[in-house]
């Protein structure tokens, strides 16, 4: 993969109204309560521009409900997600999304019957204007735009190294072409912060690490990344830092070498798996 | 024979096999305008709009009225081709405009509160149902009981033959107008932004909506869409049955339309095109041999019943992206 060829390539498209290394999106005593069950329990951190965040903790900590909570899927009991200064609460996902809130599925969530191809143009229409009026007439506008939508799709394919399966059915491609595919569908969005939910699942050693070679070239083109994984290996190799939770509840908030001796967190993967483990 | 109350005469649709298939292709390709309609709401949301059939016929009153006002009567009119086409363009909007609104409305007042209130799937459906017996005694209340008075649009001159049998310039170009709103909507589906939202949609909304679409809108256009196409059905209904246009008048024709899209396999938008012009056919045949048009309906869900138990998805599969992407 050529690195520097890529950088004009996918870097994203639009102002963003923080400096490097400044708070993106703050995440301010967020709590989701299920029925009497707190699943998330006045979690606080701040994500920076350009860095690369893990979000870990064990089974059942409240990952994947804080991520929830962030698109919009859940309606948080308390606290507050704010990116760039605007809060997110209570909007549609689809304008959380627009607002440049991306993010894959721990279950691949592709559209199966649609080519890898339009899989990436679903996400690339959230930021084209035009309307069903154009498309119906066929206005020029309706033909530059669908012309742009390939050109950039198939960059957004090339980047993530799927380009050659660009017009197979999704869900006739391989599992890592899927997961890959998923990233490429989220970048098309061109957001502002992506969320990767467990981008590795299933993966072996070796698609691992090319994924975490993927996800670092997707900082250094200009994203901020937000990472929810299990495995510790790969969090502690990509992430700048880490937010871990336990039980709904934050317990530590530091570099991943800070983390690694954290005595809070060794006792929270005690008796679970090996902290470097395979989970 | 009259004292049988069914006969079979195979002789009459030999005699008459072409004519036969060319009306039950035009009569086909009308159900298939309003099949579409059933397809793409049932594809995005998985629900049978039964009010529907409603909203075509809403279109067939537009049409009835436009055309009247126009001077349109029972015989044909003496009008320069040019004039009578412009004529007909403009009731064809118009009714495109009727049905779509109908349709959005129809969206707006019985499903979407519904949808706001995660309402379970067979609420829906009575609300469809009921939905579709408010519009229809609306039109019962306002119009009466009895047709609209016929309003004849030409009178169909032959255009060529084919195989000993004509073919009229009324078939010729309801079958052409519609295959080319078929097309153009199966277009729209694969190729443009609208149509990939439909599809996403259909395919996983929630997942849809996390990939910045926006569900409320391409449900709106997926109504407003199958409104337009069933306008443009009532339009060439009303050529091909000028008195057929009254407050039940929609369900008729709606549960052959329904059927259809059922038989092509339902989500399907090229099923509705089959299923359209299967069920044209087959009713009419059926009619044939049978000798009297009362039978048409009766062969029409045989023939559904039998096919669904081969292929209980249609023939084309029902699955929403499969065959229709």
């Amino acid at each position: 993969m050529n690195a520097e060829a890529n950088l004009t390539e996918v870097a994203p498209e639009r102002e963003i109204a923080v400096a490097e290394g400044d708070t993106l999106v703050k995440v301010k005593d967020l709590s989701v309560v299920f029925g009497g069950l707190t699943a998330l329990d006045s979690v606080s951190f701040d994500i920076r521009r350009g860095e690369i965040l893990g979000l870990i903790g064990p089974n059942g900590a409240g990952k994947t409900t804080c991520f929830n909570a962030m698109t919009g899927v859940y309606r948080p009991s308390q606290g507050s997600v704010t990116l760039e200064g605007n809060s997110l609460l209570g909007l549609k996902k689809h304008r959380i999304t627009r607002l440049g809130l991306a993010r894959t599925f721990q279950n691949i969530r592709l559209f199966g019957e649609m080519t890898a191809l339009e899989n990436v143009a679903v996400g690339l229409d959230a930021r084209h204007k035009s309307g069903m009026i154009s498309a119906m007439f066929r206005t020029p506008r309706h033909y530059r735009e669908e012309k742009q939508i390939i050109t950039r799709g198939m960059e957004l394919l090339e980047f993530v190294g799927i380009a050659d399966r660009a017009f197979d059915k999704s869900k006739d491609l391989p599992y890592g072409y899927q997961r890959r595919l998923e990233i490429a569908r989220a970048l098309a969005t061109d957001p502002k912060l992506l969320c990767l939910d467990e981008p590795a699942a299933g993966f072996n050693p070796v698609e691992k690490e090319e994924l975490m070679e993927l996800i670092r070239t997707v900082r250094d083109e200009g994203y901020t990344v937000l990472i929810i994984e299990h495995d510790m290996k790969l969090v502690m190799g990509v992430t700048d830092r880490i937010v871990v939770l336990e039980f709904g509840k934050k317990i530590a908030d530091a570099v991943p070498a800070a983390i690694r001796e954290d005595p809070a967190v060794i006792a929270a993967y005690l008796g679970q798996e090996e902290p470097d483990g395979t989970a | 024979m009259s004292s049988d109350w069914i006969s079979f005469d195979f002789g009459a649709l030999i005699d008459s096999f072409w004519a036969t298939t060319f009306d039950g292709l035009t009569l086909g390709a009308i159900y298939a305008l309003v099949a579409l309609g059933y397809t793409l709401v049932y594809g995005v949301l998985n629900l049978i709009n039964f009010a529907h059939s409603e909203v075509f016929i809403a279109g067939a009153f537009a049409v009835v009225f436009f055309l009247s006002a126009l001077g349109f009567g029972p015989s044909a009119p003496t009008l320069p081709i040019g004039m009578l086409i412009l004529d007909l363009v403009l009731a064809g909007i118009i009714a495109m405009v009727v049905s779509g609104g109908t349709a959005v409305l129809v969206e707006r007042i019985a499903y979407k509160p519904l949808r706001n209130r995660g309402a379970s799937r067979l609420a829906f459906l009575i609300s469809a149902i009921g939905m579709s017996f408010v519009l229809q005694y609306i039109f019962y209340e306002w119009r009466g009981a009895t047709a609209e008075p016929a309003v004849t649009m030409f009178r169909p001159k032959p255009i060529f033959e084919v195989f000993g049998s004509i073919i009229d310039s009324q078939q010729l170009t309801i079958f052409i107008a519609a295959v080319v709103m078929m097309v153009c909507v199966d277009q729209i589906v694969q190729r443009t932004k609208l149509g990939r939202g439909i599809r996403a949609v259909a395919q996983d909304p929630d997942t849809a909506t996390l990939m910045g679409v926006n569900k409320e809108r391409i449900i709106v256009a997926t109504f407003a869409i199958g409104g337009f196409l069933a306008g443009a059905a009532a339009l060439f209904y009303v050529m091909r049955v000028p008195s057929g246009v009254f407050y039940m008048g929609g369900f008729i024709l709606g549960i052959k339309a329904f059927t259809a899209a059922v038989l092509g396999g339902i989500g399907n938008v090229r099923g509705a095109l089959l299923g359209g012009l299967l069920v044209g056919l087959i009713g009419n045949y059926g009619a044939t041999i049978l000798g009297d048009s009362q039978w048409t309906d009766v062969v029409i869900f045989i023939v559904l019943i039998l096919v669904l138990m081969i292929r209980p998805n249609g023939i084309l599969g029902s699955n929403l992206g499969e065959a229709r992407v």
